[in-house]
């Protein structure tokens, strides 16, 4: 036997093992925090082997039967593995910010068996080769997240994780609907094969999309299905991060490239004339976040609205169909990851160590925390598309397949949302940076006392990788190379 | 054939010993559960190769009494052993050695034991005095049982049970006098020459049935029975007793009546079991004691069973997939006895550990009670019909053949139901999550009491998981009914 097929059950089990061993290790924490940093390490290899195999073209493939004819798949693609890398990395960076951030806080074992659950849900999610398998893992992924954003239990919180459940299994329901109809005319459904319409008429098989879209659309925050995300930011900083760039969004966003690609083809998507209004419900959805975003005064609830306007960006790729689009989309995922990542990082120090959780109170914090608001600066720039941050490689592509889509409409969409991004994220560099220090500000002698290295260093690392991922775009390895490779075996299989 | 006659025999030999042993009577669970649950295993391993089944005595049909297991009965067989098993384990901390002793601690096992072998005699047997043997024979347990909680709740119970079993009795005198005789294959071979009575009769029995099973609208006795039962009691009852009354309507219809079930009582029963899908949700919704939230969850779960008969179809109305629908509702049965059985168990430590029964003394329990938590969380999960559980195994099947036999009314209630079913089950978990303290709670019996709900749960979850080779045992020698569709289910 192949040990190589072994390797998308290993990249589960590796986060499933800290899991466990988080929950039986309440009173360690030291032994809890060793296990937790050593597995993420050891998938980060994993990941490493993989990524050189899956390029030389090389296909993973891992199968158990459920009921006849339906397998539960495991499946490492190109396109699979761009998630799991992202998943892993940042996983590596969340955790080691989580062990910081929670340090001293209760219910901590809790806390990490239900976000390595999640990990190991998001690592099901990207390799699913099938719709019931990527249905379980997403199943998965709602609930273990509920706990995290519960996790402090205050009335707010609990509110939030009503809001939250109450979109997500409503969305499920319409997911699953949108699976058994499609299934109960085509037989199970697998990713590398894609579905069999043809039992369907243009109408069914619209409405089916229209359910399974509807259904991710709850996760990926398309409007109007987006109101939980900003409520669910009463959750701690590490679970924000997860929320926003690890799991649970581009569970959403990851699943509507499935669907469009794997499950549909975009030749039938084109066909049936569902790209377009796809595409401009993402683009509306764009624009939305951003005039919401601009409203608030609340630093993790812009940043939430932020999130609703750039996952948008991933569907928006996919939903035009053009290659370079496509590109676009795909490096979104891992560079809209990075650079929230680093947001919500810096906003949770900001919050644990100088109490600053309003726009309004951020004047000066530029030059008492240089590194953490240095990255959150990257970020920020990123995310409005200044090159050379990773965030500018995204919104080029995307522009330039809207054109070749024939969709140029596009390209002021990703003007009206670039200059709605710089106009809510440049007031928050301004007077981070040059606005004189307020007086509530602590003292450097008192941040000194508080400065946590594994809290700030995660921050910075990740800021370096979105930098690094624009810098280096054009080198096989990078995002967007492996974007291109990803769309590629697409187009020219 | 040993073995089947073991596994009715032996449950009724515990009983026996329970009584003669007096005070070390409750130590016997130590050997009937894992002699017991062994037995299922190896029942469900031979019946995977070919039913197994015999004459009692060796006196041939219409003399003897024949015992058949078939995959289902074999599957839930193996369910109902590991839910009784641990179960009972998990009744020593109430009804154990080390309490002092009591009318409960004697009467309790006793009982326990003749409801563990009415229920496998019920799952075996293949003539319809026999089964209302059993059937009473499980009643009576019930009712004693039930009678540990609310006695008035228990009378209600008994009158119902009562009533049902008349009604029973005389469909099944009736069928005797038109046919002559109770074999449900000889009945299947006989009925098209005396239809009119023998459909009467279907009728008598299959109203006894719903009574006991407590589909809606005869479901009013359940819940305070179940609710007010301790623990281990409401475990039981809910996971096994309601269930076995529905295999029999399963067996008088799928097996005796193939060729008489018409449409109109196919929808008929289909109807009902969505009716009380719905119905008891929307009460679970509205209860704000933790076990009549689970109670009324049962009415609702019961509801699925009963699709049975419209997505299967059954003589003529067959469907192309009718053994994915019989699948689903043996997931559906082996599921729910798992996870409503561990939901019982874990709300029972909860309330003893809170002193208070009712929502709001949950508040914080999963500080304090992490494990009964969890175990509490994984069951009601399988309930909701969520992956990687055994009830979503059971929901996705039904949904699948309910949208390919054209039948979609059926799968819109069963999303609904698994929606409203999430609502419920989260009131009371958000409610252990809830709150900044960790209470203050009175300390378990037994520190290991946690673990039966858990060990309830992870089977749930392992159905689910691991379903290839159940589902093959759940539709291997499918009553005539369901063969046609077997084909259909393998791509």
């Amino acid at each position: 036997m192949n040990t190589a097929i072994l390797i998308p059950v290993l990249l589960v089990l590796t986060p499933l093992i800290p899991a466990v061993a988080s929950a039986l290790l309440s009173g360690h924490a030291g032994w809890r925090n060793g296990v937790n940093i050593g597995f993420a390490a050891l998938k980060l290899a994993l990941v490493t082997y993989a990524l050189a195999g899956v390029a030389a073209g090389a296909e993973y493939e891992w199968r158990i039967a459920f009921v006849p004819g339906l397998d539960l798949v495991l499946r490492l693609d190109a396109l699979a593995l761009l998630f799991v890398t992202l998943s892993a990395v940042l996983w590596v960076a969340t955790t080691l910010y989580a062990i910081a951030y929670l340090k001293g806080t209760p219910h901590q074992a809790r806390f990490f068996a239900f976000f390595n659950l999640c990990v190991v849900a998001a690592s099901g999610i990207a390799m699913s080769g099938s719709l019931i398998t990527f249905f379980v893992f997403y199943e998965i992924l709602t609930l273990a997240t509920w706990p995290l954003v519960v996790h402090t239990g205050s009335a707010k919180a609990m509110a939030a994780g009503r809001t939250y459940l109450a979109y997500t299994l409503a969305g499920s329901a319409a997911l699953l609907a949108g699976i058994v109809w499609l299934e109960s005319g085509s037989g199970p459904v697998e990713f590398a094969d894609g579905a069999d319409l043809s039992g369907f008429s243009t109408l069914s098989a619209s409405v089916i999309f229209v359910l399974l879209i509807g259904g991710l659309g709850a996760k990926t925050a398309l409007i109007p299905l987006h109101p939980w995300l900003p409520a669910a930011m009463a959750a701690p900083a590490p679970v924000s991060a997860l929320l926003h760039a690890v799991a649970v969004v581009k569970a959403g966003a990851f699943g509507v490239v499935r669907v469009i690609y794997d499950v549909y083809g975009i030749e039938t998507v084109a066909a049936l004339g569902l790209g377009i209004p796809l595409a401009a419900l993402a683009s509306a959805t764009i624009i939305y976040g951003s005039l919401q975003a601009l409203r608030q005064s609340d630093i993790k609830k812009r940043l939430a609205y932020s999130t609703v306007s750039q996952v948008s960006y991933i569907v928006l790729g996919a939903s035009l169909a053009g290659p370079f689009a496509v590109i676009g989309g795909l490096v979104h995922l891992v560079h809209q990851g990075l650079m929230k990542i680093t947001l919500f990082f810096g906003a949770g120090v900001l919050a644990e160590r100088a109490g600053i959780t309003g726009i309004a109170q951020m004047d000066g914090i530029g030059r008492r925390m240089p590194i953490t608001m240095a990255a959150f600066s990257v970020a920020a720039l990123g995310m409005i598309g200044v090159p050379p941050v990773a965030g500018f490689v995204s919104k080029w592509y995307l522009a330039l397949g809207g054109y070749q889509s024939g969709a140029s409409w596009v390209v002021g969409v990703l003007i009206a949302s670039s200059l709605l991004n710089a106009a809510y994220f440049l007031p928050m560099l301004y007077r981070a940076w040059l606005k004189p220090s307020a007086d509530t500000l602590p003292s450097r002698e008192a941040l000194a006392s508080t400065r946590t290295w594994l809290l700030i260093l995660p921050g910075a690392f990740t800021a370096m990788a979105a930098l690094g991922a624009g810098l280096f775009a054009g080198f096989e390895l990078s995002p967007l190379g492996w974007a291109t490779l990803i769309v590629e075996r697409i187009y020219l299989p | 054939m040993n073995l089947l006659f073991a596994l009715v025999a032996l449950p009724l030999l515990f009983m026996l010993a329970s009584l003669v042993a007096g005070r070390h009577g409750p130590r016997l669970i130590w050997l009937a559960a894992p002699l017991m649950t062994g037995l299922a295993v190896w029942l469900a391993m031979a019946v995977h190769t070919a039913p197994e089944g015999g004459a009692l005595g060796g006196w041939p049909v219409p003399l003897g009494i024949m015992l058949e297991a078939d995959g289902l009965a074999a599957a839930l067989m193996l369910a109902s052993a590991i839910t009784a098993a641990i179960t009972g384990l998990f009744a020593l901390g109430s009804y154990g050695t080390t309490r002092a002793e009591t009318t409960r601690s004697y009467t309790f096992w006793p009982l326990f034991y003749g409801l563990w072998a009415a229920v496998n005699a019920v799952l075996v047997s293949r003539d319809l005095f026999n089964l209302y043997v059993a059937i009473e024979l499980l009643s009576i347990c019930a009712v004693a049982l039930a009678a540990f909680g609310s006695r008035k709740a228990a009378m209600d119970y008994l009158m119902i049970a009562l009533a049902g079993s008349l009604a029973y009795l005389l469909g099944v005198v009736l069928i005797f006098a038109a046919v002559g005789t109770l074999d449900l294959s000889l009945i299947a071979e006989r009925a098209p020459e005396a239809r009119t009575s023998v459909l009467i009769g279907a009728a008598l029995i299959s109203a006894g049935l719903i009574a006991k099973t407590a589909l809606f609208p005869l479901h009013g006795w359940l819940p305070p029975a179940h609710g007010a039962a301790p623990p281990a009691v409401s475990a039981l009852l809910s996971a096994l007793v309601v269930k076995a009354s529905f295999v029999i309507l399963l067996r008088v219809w799928f097996e005796a009546l193939p060729g008489l079930t018409q449409p109109a009582i196919i929808t008929g029963f289909g109807v009902l079991g969505a009716a009380a899908i719905l119905y008891g949700s929307a009460l679970a919704l509205r209860q704000e004691g933790l076990k009549a939230l689970i109670a009324y969850s049962t009415v609702a779960q019961l509801g699925y069973l009963f699709l049975v008969f419209p997505l299967a179809g059954g003589g003529e109305a067959i469907t192309p997939w009718a053994a994915g629908a019989w699948g689903a509702m043996g997931f559906h049965a082996s599921a729910h006895m798992l996870a409503k059985a561990g939901l019982f168990l874990a709300a029972g430590l909860m309330i003893h550990a809170s002193g208070n029964g009712r929502m709001d003394g949950l508040t914080g329990l999963a500080r304090a009670m992490p494990v009964t938590t969890f175990a509490f969380a994984l069951c009601a999960v399988s309930l909701m019909g969520l992956p990687p559980s055994g009830g979503f195994m059971a929901k996705y099947l039904m949904l699948i053949s309910s949208l390919a036999s054209g039948q979609w009314p059926y799968a819109l209630v069963i999303i609904a139901g698994g929606l409203m079913a999430a609502a419920y089950l989260f009131r009371p978990l958000a409610r252990m999550f809830a709150g900044t303290e960790t209470p203050a709670i009175t300390p378990l019996p037994h520190n290991w009491l946690p673990l039966a709900p858990l060990a309830l749960a992870i089977a749930a979850m392992a159905l689910g998981l691991l379903s290839a080779a159940p589902y093959e045992l759940m539709v291997s020698g499918l009553p005539e009914a369901g063969e046609a569709g077997l084909e259909e289910v393998e791509p």
